[in-house]
């Protein structure tokens, strides 16, 4: 009895490695958040001074005027404000039915080694650097837009909604793909063997079980729309406009910060005033994740 | 000799609600059923019991097709189901599947409100062919409800989420979902057996109710169910059917000698 007594408070080298492998995934865990709180804190507070200093709330949503390097600064994100939202927008349009269609396709009718390879295609899409998508945009969308509708320019909303589209086409796939594959099958074998065909289960089964999924797919797409730089920068035309056709440039937020930050002066109304539509990004794609999430575990609630 | 014993041979093509013919059929390179000839009477209640593997839910499966879900099945010989063989080119497969009504071993309803789970297969089905009145589904709904004795507990949550009720009120639900198209025959999976004993009676309460309206097939791993709530008895072994005939005849003095160790529970 005495030995085991002994024993009892042995601490061998499995005792240790539980104890680091701990404290480091601990800390793996907690820097990811850390890290984003950390972004978020830096922004504000590179802006904050703008905002309760130069910046008239009003010129900075109605007007147009973006004009940080005149005599007299104006700072009107309006066009800018437009400009991101016409292009995720017209980005949308497009890619929601293609995506949701290819989620569709991959789920409920593909099989076997078809499925398998669509899953890897669509993963690689996601892979493409923007700046790559960029390219795209300025040398091959270009001159089509010009030749097919015979119009002057073919930098502007139709090019850059369309790479956008096809940027965020992967996230939304795979993501509405996972919705429609956590329905139960048990819902499909019940409506099938009720007489429904194929499409029918689908319509009325399958997409109304996973309509939160699908949801939350389309709002991370729009998230992503609303985030990209490069490929935007490229092929919107980066001109500062109120559109009114797809063919118009149009500039967009994040393009602004990415261009014009490297020009300005530290601490200055410029810098500040680029830190500014920083923080309404962030503010903007942080309710759109936030809605997202919320939607998603909402379905898992039920 | 077998006084009374109907062999299933002798009865007029007609009387078969189901009749499979030389039914093979293989999962892959498996084959689960060897050979199958079984006729299937009208407005009786038959029952399928055999040990686990032994192919009683392929073949029930096999009977409204939706075993083809699988993807890798293949299957020879026929099935006829009330004179048509479902397997033919002349013959539409939601066609069939109105005709017969299935009922899982878990109850399954939709997750939508118990509303819209008892009119599911009636909209898929009226609504094809014409308009469909709000006043005729109301009508539609309860009469379904009533029949399974479920109208009284839930008359007043019909637009409730039917994943809400309790296991023994899903399956009946699930039994309501399938009368309002008025299918002949309903085929039943092991129904009673994610329920509890209350709920297993209060179910093969009413499969028993449901006798004479609907041919009904049911396989069953519980042999006092199959013994309490079926007119016919099918004992099934490795695939094939070894015995088929009136129930407590087939309880009482079993032909073959494997129906009789299987009931007396030597194996299973």
């Amino acid at each position: 009895m005495a030995a085991t007594a002994a024993a009892m408070d042995r601490r061998d080298l499995a005792w240790y490695t539980d104890r680091a492998a701990r404290v480091l995934v601990f800390i793996g865990g907690i820097s990811a958040v850390v890290f984003i709180l950390g972004i978020f804190v830096f922004v504000t507070k590179e802006g904050l001074d703008f905002v309760f200093g130069a910046l008239n709330l009003r010129e900075f949503f109605t007007s147009i005027e973006w004009r940080p390097t005149s005599n007299n600064p104006t700072y009107g994100a309006l066009a800018l404000i437009v400009g991101t939202a016409s292009v995720t927008g017209f980005a949308m349009l497009c890619s929601v039915p293609l995506s949701l269609g290819a989620a569709l396709f991959i789920a409920e009718f593909a099989t076997g080694k078809t499925r398998e390879t669509l899953k890897i295609l669509v993963e690689m899409l996601a892979a493409i650097p923007s700046v790559v998508w960029g390219f795209v945009g300025m040398s091959i969308m270009h001159p089509l837009i010009i030749r097919i509708f015979d119009v002057p320019l073919g930098l502007g909303v139709l090019n850059a909604g369309l790479i956008l589209g096809l940027m965020a086409a992967p996230i939304m796939t795979t993501i509405a793909e996972d919705a429609l594959k956590a329905v139960p099958d048990t819902y499909r074998e019940a409506a099938e063997a009720l007489g429904a065909t194929r499409w029918e289960v689908i319509l009325k089964v399958v997409i109304p079980a996973s309509k939160n999924g699908l949801l939350a797919a389309v709002l991370l797409g729009v998230g992503r729309g609303f985030g990209e730089t490069m490929a935007v920068l490229m092929a919107s035309g980066h001109a500062i406009n109120l559109p009114t056709s797809v063919f118009d440039s149009v500039r967009a937020l994040t393009a602004t910060i990415a261009s014009e930050l490297g020009d300005t002066v530290y601490g200055s109304d410029h810098y500040g005033a680029l830190f500014t539509l920083g923080i309404l990004l962030f503010l903007v794609t942080f309710v759109i994740n936030l809605t997202a999430d919320v939607v998603v575990r909402g379905i898992r609630k039920k | 000799m077998d006084s009374g014993r109907q062999d299933p041979g002798t009865v007029e093509h007609g009387d078969y609600a189901i009749e499979t013919r030389g039914l093979n059929l293989w999962y892959g390179d498996f084959q689960a059923l060897f050979d199958v000839d079984l006729g299937v009477k009208r407005g009786i209640i038959t029952s399928m019991i055999g040990p686990s593997g032994c192919g009683k839910t392929t073949l029930l499966r096999t009977c409204n097709r939706i075993i083809e879900r699988l993807g890798y099945v293949r299957t020879t010989g026929s099935v006829n189901v009330l004179g048509h063989d479902i397997f033919g080119d002349d013959v539409e497969l939601v066609q069939v599947r109105k005709q017969i009504g299935m009922v899982f071993q878990r109850p399954n309803p939709l997750p939508i409100s118990i509303r819209e789970n008892v009119l599911f297969g009636f909209r898929l089905h009226e609504a094809r062919l014409r308009r469909v009145t709000a006043a005729e589904e109301d009508e539609v709904l309860e009469s379904s409800l009533r029949q399974v004795l479920l109208w009284d507990t839930v008359k007043d949550r019909l637009d409730k989420p039917a994943t809400g009720l309790s296991l023994e009120e899903q399956q009946k639900l699930c039994i309501a979902r399938l009368l309002p198209v008025k299918p002949e025959v309903l085929l039943m999976d092991e129904p009673c057996s994610a329920l509890d004993p209350a709920g297993t009676e209060a179910v093969e309460e009413l499969i028993w109710r449901l006798r004479g309206d609907y041919t009904i097939l049911i396989v069953t791993h519980n042999m006092a169910q199959a013994r309490r709530a079926s007119e016919e008895c099918v004992f099934m072994l490795l695939g094939r059917i070894v015995e088929h005939g009136r129930t407590e005849e087939l309880f009482l003095s079993p032909e073959h000698s494997e129906t009789a160790d299987y009931i007396e529970g030597r194996y299973g």
